[in-house]
């Protein structure tokens, strides 16, 4: 689903001392089947934005479309329900949403809510477990009695559960170790690939966003301050450096090489492999 | 959005009703709310009056705030007088409504108990509105502080009662986190039959209540490795301390009291 | 040498009977003055050896010695006193009500008189940089500030060693890049052991010296340069090389030699200058 902005702004507690506009007039457009990486700091307004994705916010002003949903202050869809069931979202800590006895229970939940029958759920369930890399035995087990990485695993399964078009995950490798972090990620990637989901990462990893993401989307104090292609955005140490956000640490590389050698290398997603080349013929260069 | 958090209605200031003394507060408000009930005359409801609104200026607490704390009030107010308004026989029939008739005497006592009732919500929300919790903590530490005689564990009830504000919006930040997650995963706590709304709020509360155990858990810990082990032999930060303003306004109010004994009647 | 602080010496332990070993017969050692960071995957014990050294869990079998003093329950309150923490989760372990409140949380557990308190709250906030917020409430504040004051609250009682249990684990970069500064920081001025235990090999650069833990074992104990070096075997145990240590290793292949194993990007930068310039 094609998920477009148009002019949003947010404010929270309107017409209060505590008043505060969380987004200012964002623009953007996401198309159907991209990975679409969200970067700012805490408080620029990137929680604000993904809880429009499915109906949590409604705009104070401006539009929101997420396929052929509009969600702005005069027009809600009327099955707001609907709408969640195809945009699953993935929170910060998602462990802390479990509830159930059992992890199948907990995985169901979400399915059984949006009226998926029971033998469906079924089947789902056990494409989804190994999926996450959960072993089948926990399905019996309380999701309190595992570790806080497969906690997380169940979790993440109870969203996929629903089967969502539109994939929202803010930070869902926070606290996990190196190992962790990459095979949640990987994961991810291979379902944005394999079902054609749009997927929406709300990161602070540099690094994640220029592999995984075809597209960037950086946010400062609410209001929208960059966009494009991870190469085109992450070159602009400047920029971003000028709203505290770093660049990825092969840019930060290639960048103090330039100052060192005076020799531009390009930073197009290279490997370190690809980089190592290029910088053996800078500096080897001078032989010939 | 979080910033924006106000624990209790406490309004910050730099009044002399928000810098005195917590126990002076409490302990002037504890024998106001006490002699509300000995005013019986008009000049002395005028001096409980006087004095209530005197105070609230002085806190220069903004009305609006002050009028908030007092909404859900209201109705009981009104209806304490409607109640004395329709029950209340003594006195002449001012006038009569169909069936009802209602008398002078309906008035006055509506009138004194709505202004009783009024004034009691006015002085203690301005306790809450110039008080930190926190200092009131304190200052409920230290007034209890003679029960420890008895064995009454006065340190752990104020320590335990610091720690709850201190959670207060932790917690509420994460009832929405909480909730956000659920909402969207199909949970509806808005609409539909009570029942299901009541089903709806399982689970909400597992997750918070593991969440509370875990924090309350790992909390326990950071205490003890910080070397906390009960309240014997702790020195305190927080220091309370009676000023020359403490006891010029225990002496105002000591007058305020001589009036009002002096204009009520005794008969 | 300088003097040795902390022992542990084959040190066991498991939660509970029926559990599996988390730590097994672990001996080391670490000397005043010194940062060691201990680092491992989730699960592979770290945390448990933080816990172990200030009494709030003990042995089954080992002793663990501190500053002359074997932990035991007669001995825990001293050690605590020599032993400041630091844990994961920047909100469960702030007690006080306002920033001033919580530095003084641990002084006024030991007594300290309040002028005393006043005083070394100013010194401790300034250490870490907090000295503006001295009355904020916690949650106005964000997730680093939050560990520096954490930070702060320990060193009001003049410990001898900081441990970090994953302080940063659950911070952002920037918050992440706070911890880290004024920890280094306070390295330079205090004369104070150090232990971080992290997940993350970028945090272990400017320790003395690195333990690295697998599967309750010490799987090595050298340099963070040395350990660097072992790239293949660090992905096996389920943590994550660092950029340089992955391109100095690329270079290689390709044909470029580096010498020394570099732990930052100056360092890769400046043998590459080197290289460059005699050819």
């Amino acid at each position: 689903m094609d998920i477009t902005f148009e002019n949003v702004t947010y404010i929270y507690q309107p017409n209060s001392p505590f008043e505060h506009k969380a987004l200012d007039d964002v623009s953007f457009h996401i198309e159907s089947g991209s990975f679409v990486a969200i970067i700012g700091h805490t408080g620029s307004g990137k929680s604000t934005l993904i809880s429009h994705l499915n109906g949590l916010s409604v705009p104070t002003e401006g539009i929101v479309s997420i396929g052929d949903y509009h969600l702005s202050k005069e027009d809600k869809p009327k099955n707001m329900k609907e709408l969640r069931s195809r945009v699953g979202v993935v929170f910060q800590y998602p462990e802390h949403q479990l509830f159930e006895e059992t992890v199948e229970k907990d995985i169901a939940f979400g399915p059984a809510n949006f009226d998926v029958p029971q033998d469906e759920i079924k089947k789902r369930i056990d494409a989804i477990v190994p999926a996450v890399g959960l072993p089948t035995s926990v399905l019996e087990r309380s999701p309190f009695d595992l570790s806080g990485g497969q906690m997380r695993r169940v979790a993440i399964a109870g969203v996929l559960a629903v089967k969502p078009d539109v994939l929202v995950l803010d930070e869902p490798t926070a606290g996990l170790d190196p190992r962790g972090q990459k095979e949640i990620m990987e994961m991810f990637y291979s379902l944005h690939k394999e079902q054609g989901l749009t997927t929406v990462l709300v990161t602070h990893s540099m690094e994640d966003a220029v592999k995984y993401a075809d597209h960037v989307i950086i946010l400062n104090k609410g209001s929208k301050y960059m966009e494009g292609k991870p190469e085109e955005v992450f070159t602009q140490k400047e920029s971003l450096n000028q709203v505290h956000l770093d660049v990825p640490e092969m840019v930060r590389f290639i960048n103090s090489f330039k100052e060192r050698f005076g020799e531009e290398i390009t930073f197009e997603k290279q490997t370190i492999k690809e980089l190592a080349q290029m910088i053996k013929s800078v500096v080897k260069g001078a032989k010939v | 959005m979080n910033n924006s958090l106000i624990i209790g209605q406490y309004v910050p200031g730099t009044s002399i009703v928000h810098k005195l003394d917590p126990r002076t507060k409490i302990t002037i408000i504890f024998f106001y709310v006490f002699t509300v009930f000995f005013a019986n005359s008009l000049p002395s409801y005028g001096v409980l009056v006087v004095f209530a609104l005197a105070s609230m200026l002085t806190s220069r607490v903004p009305i609006r705030f002050i009028m908030k704390g007092l909404t859900p009030v209201w109705f009981l107010i009104i209806f304490t007088f409607i109640l004395h308004l329709f029950v209340t026989k003594e006195g002449t029939v001012i006038f009569d409504v169909w069936i009802f008739e209602f008398y002078s005497g309906g008035v006055i006592q509506g009138f004194a108990i709505s202004i009783r009732f009024f004034l009691l919500i006015l002085v203690t929300s301005l306790l809450t509105l110039t008080t930190t919790p926190i200092e009131i903590t304190d200052a409920i530490e230290d007034m209890l502080r003679p029960l420890n005689k008895v064995k009454f564990p006065v340190h752990e009830l104020a320590l335990m009662m610091s720690i709850s504000l201190r959670f207060i919006p932790t917690l509420m930040q994460e009832t929405d986190k909480i909730s956000r997650a659920q909402a969207s995963r199909g949970v509806d706590f808005r609409t539909g039959p009570i029942k299901d709304r009541i089903k709806a709020v399982v689970p909400l509360l597992v997750p918070l209540f593991v969440s509370a155990f875990k924090r309350a858990e790992e909390l326990a810990m950071a205490m003890e490795a910080r070397g906390y082990q009960g309240g014997e032999g702790r020195s305190k930060l927080r220091e309370l301390k009676i000023e020359l303003r403490d006891i010029m306004v225990y002496l105002l109010f000591a007058c305020v009291m001589a009036i009002l004994f002096l204009t009520r009647t005794y008969s | 040498m300088s003097k040795r602080l902390i022992e542990f010496r084959n040190v066991s332990f498991r939660y509970g009977e029926e559990q599996p070993w988390v730590l097994k017969n672990l001996s080391f050692e670490i000397y005043e003055d010194e940062w060691v960071a201990i680092i491992g995957h989730n699960g592979s014990g770290k945390s448990t050896i933080a816990k172990l050294v200030n009494g709030l869990l003990f042995p089954q079998q080992g002793e663990i010695i501190i500053d002359g003093q074997q932990v035991n329950e007669a001995s825990i309150w001293n050690i605590r006193k020599e032993v400041g923490m630091v844990f994961q989760n920047p909100d469960n372990q702030f007690v006080g009500a306002t920033v001033q409140d919580d530095v003084a949380f641990g002084m006024e557990n030991r007594g300290v008189p309040r002028e005393e308190m006043m005083k070394r709250i100013d010194e401790t906030l300034n250490a870490v940089g907090m000295q503006d917020y001295r009355l904020t409430e916690p949650h106005r504040l964000s997730g680093g500030q939050k560990q520096r004051v954490a930070i702060a609250s320990v060193l009001a009682i003049s410990p001898k060693v900081l441990i970090l249990d994953e302080a940063t684990a659950m911070l952002d970069p920037s918050g992440r890049q706070e911890i880290m500064e004024t920890v280094s920081k306070l390295q330079n001025n205090q004369g104070l052991s150090l232990i971080t235990i992290t997940h993350d090999l970028h945090e272990v650069v400017q320790a003395d010296r690195v333990i690295v833990m697998n599967e309750g074992e010490i799987w090595d104990e050298a340099t963070p340069r040395d350990i660097f070096s072992k790239k293949d075997e660090l992905r096996k145990i389920g943590l994550d090389v660092p950029f340089v240590a992955i391109l100095a290793d690329e270079l290689n292949q390709v044909g470029i030699t580096i010498l020394q194993e570099p732990l930052n990007h100056e360092e890769l930068l400046e043998e590459l200058w080197t290289l460059h310039s005699r050819t």
